[in-house]
């Protein structure tokens, strides 16, 4: 059901640079775990609205009133590779 | 000494704390001594307790044990995973704080499945927990350690997290109680994400009582997540000894008639159902007729949220980076391929195709669409009783290894806790027994799993304490 194509697409997606042998194990799986899911196709959900959250709450609001945050040196901290204030990371290539 | 002081349940150490028998610091030595010794591997981590200071508050210097997927200032929070491994958070979460406030200390922190995906806790880079009933056996998951850690005598009481049963499975394998609060009832700030509409805290303790406790010291709003809301009635400390007047309703194929349902689980859930009878209350026929298709809607929204959430692990801020060659691409794809274990990766990888165009709405669409029937057949049953009763899992807990080759398999043991979670109500897993595993041996703890409206906690807490008294489980003081 899913192919090796979709599998290095949906990949591609995620930034999952998989193996060739998760490539297939992947292939395999996702289909048996699609397969079952797709069950819930028989459900007649027309009129069906979604539900996204459970909780019944609207505009949840606070003054805007700015107060301290972390200080850059502390968000800094567990980065792997930091330099000016900033995270450093490689540029991006074309 | 230690011993004894460690068969106390929470309520009863606390106690001992206000009649001056025994001391906070006491409990925490005896409590620290085991921890060291652990042979389940429960904790990641673990705190030097002569470090610890002493502070005030009903929880009295109670030590207590953290699931790793709280974020805690300064010391490692690993999710479980290598691609957070060695990464010191700078900020503690609500849930964490608001528990040191009540003056308890943590203990430790214990291993999970990573990022809380799973149901056996195998999944955790860091190695598998054990069950401390059988160490061949699986605590369940994904909050394992806290549950090995609870039942084991390790910690006297516990927080984990629960998105489709992350508590309540492995409180029924480990013979505990575990509770999964109403969604917005305890804060998820601090809390590593992981499906953000169904991640949900709450206790994993020896009883009643002790889960009750812990969750008056966790609920409540917090500015820092607007979903949360506290539990509007407040948190009643359980009293009722029989259950007159209530009416527990059963789905006949959502409890032990569905597939799947091992007989030991089986015959335990039917002697419940007596149990309850005798014990004054009234069970009722209802219907759940969606809740068998639970599964299916979970196992699309949840790695869908998961997809979006787990896109921050990208080797930039924080954790592991594996160099791409000058290539920023190829830096994300090697990090996030060499940080994920197997079943991140898969739900990381099922999410973003359900999210992926052309295909969204014949399942994230469709999933929601049923996760809103669930919804309407919850309200439906609780227009006819006051709760709804099921078995906590399929099983008792299975061999290590049984069941990693098969994914679908493993997602089945959550099959009657994921409802729950996509209407996102409260339920409680309380062990009603044991039984007799289905391949033979040594008898294992069946949970019993007991559902109320959402925010009905006092109401649950209740009628669980009132069953719990009627059970007399004597595993519940922990594994042998």
């Amino acid at each position: 059901m899913i192919d090796r194509e979709q599998v290095l697409h949906v990949a591609r997606l995620a930034r999952l640079d998989l193996g060739e042998d998760e490539i297939e194990r992947m292939a395999t799986e996702l289909s048996g775990i699609l397969g079952h899911v797709e069950r819930i196709g028989e459900l007649d959900l027309e009129a069906v609205e979604p539900t996204s959250h459970v909780v019944t709450l609207e505009n949840v609001l606070r003054p805007d009133r700015p107060r301290p945050s972390l200080p850059v040196e502390r968000a800094l901290e567990p980065a792997p590779d930091v330099a000016d204030g900033a995270f450093r990371v490689p540029s991006p290539q074309a | 000494m230690s011993a004894e002081l460690r068969d106390l349940s929470a309520r009863a150490a606390l106690d001992r704390i206000e009649a001056r028998e025994v001391s906070g610091d006491e409990l925490l030595a005896a409590y620290a001594t085991a921890a060291a010794g652990d042979e389940l591997n429960a904790f990641l981590w673990r705190a030097d307790p002569d470090g610890a200071e002493a502070i005030a508050g009903p929880l009295a210097g109670l030590p207590i044990a953290v699931k790793d997927l709280f974020c805690t200032e300064g010391i490692e929070t690993t999710a479980g995973s290598r691609i957070l491994e060695g990464y010191r958070p700078p900020y503690t979460a609500t849930a964490v704080r608001r528990l040191s406030e009540a003056g308890a200390r943590v203990l430790g922190k214990t291993n999970m499945d990573e990022f809380a995906m799973g149901s056996s806790n195998e999944n955790s880079a860091f190695g598998p927990v054990l069950n401390p009933w059988d160490r061949r056996r699986v605590p369940g998951g994904s909050s394992g350690g806290s549950a090995a850690a609870v039942a084991g005598r390790l910690a006297p009481w516990a927080i984990g997290t629960d998105t489709g049963g992350s508590i309540r499975q492995p409180a029924s394998l480990c013979g505990i109680v575990g509770l999964k609060p109403t969604y917005g009832a305890i804060s998820r700030y601090g809390m590593v994400a992981f499906a953000s509409s169904l991640d949900q805290c709450g206790p994993l303790t020896r009883d009643v009582t002790d889960t009750a406790i812990l969750l008056r010291a966790l609920e409540g709003r917090d500015r820092c997540d607007s979903t949360s809301v506290g539990i509007p009635a407040g948190v009643e400390l359980p009293s009722r000894e029989d259950l007159s007047g209530l009416r527990l309703g059963v789905a006949r194929d959502f409890s032990h008639h569905a597939d799947g349902v091992e007989p030991g689980v089986a015959a335990t859930f039917e002697r419940m159902l007596e149990l309850i009878a005798d014990a004054g209350g009234e069970v009722v026929d209802i219907e759940l007729p969606h809740a068998s298709h639970g599964i299916s809607a979970y196992y699309v929204i949840a790695p869908a949220e998961a997809s979006a959430n787990l896109a921050r692990y990208d080797g930039v801020r924080y954790g592991l980076r594996v160099d791409g060659d000058g290539d920023l691409t190829t830096m994300y794809e090697r990090t996030r391929a060499a940080g994920f274990g197997a079943e991140v990766k898969r739900r990381i990888m099922l999410g973003t195709y359900a999210l992926s165009s052309g295909y969204y709405d014949a399942y994230y669409g469709r999933a929601q669409r049923v996760r809103t029937k669930i919804v309407e057949d919850f309200a439906s049953a609780f227009a006819t009783c006051d709760l709804i009763v099921t078995p906590t899992s399929p099983s008792v807990a299975f061999e290590i290894g049984a069941k990693v080759a098969d994914p679908l398999s493993m997602y089945m043991s959550d099959y009657f806790t994921v409802p729950m979670s996509l209407a996102g109500i409260p339920a409680i897993s309380i062990p009603a027994g044991l039984a007799e595993p289905a391949g033979g041996g040594p008898e294992l703890p069946v949970g019993l799993q007991i559902a109320a409206p959402a925010f009905a906690e006092s109401l649950l807490l209740d009628a669980a304490h009132a069953l719990e008294g009627a059970i007399g489980f004597e595993g519940a003081k922990g594994a042998p």
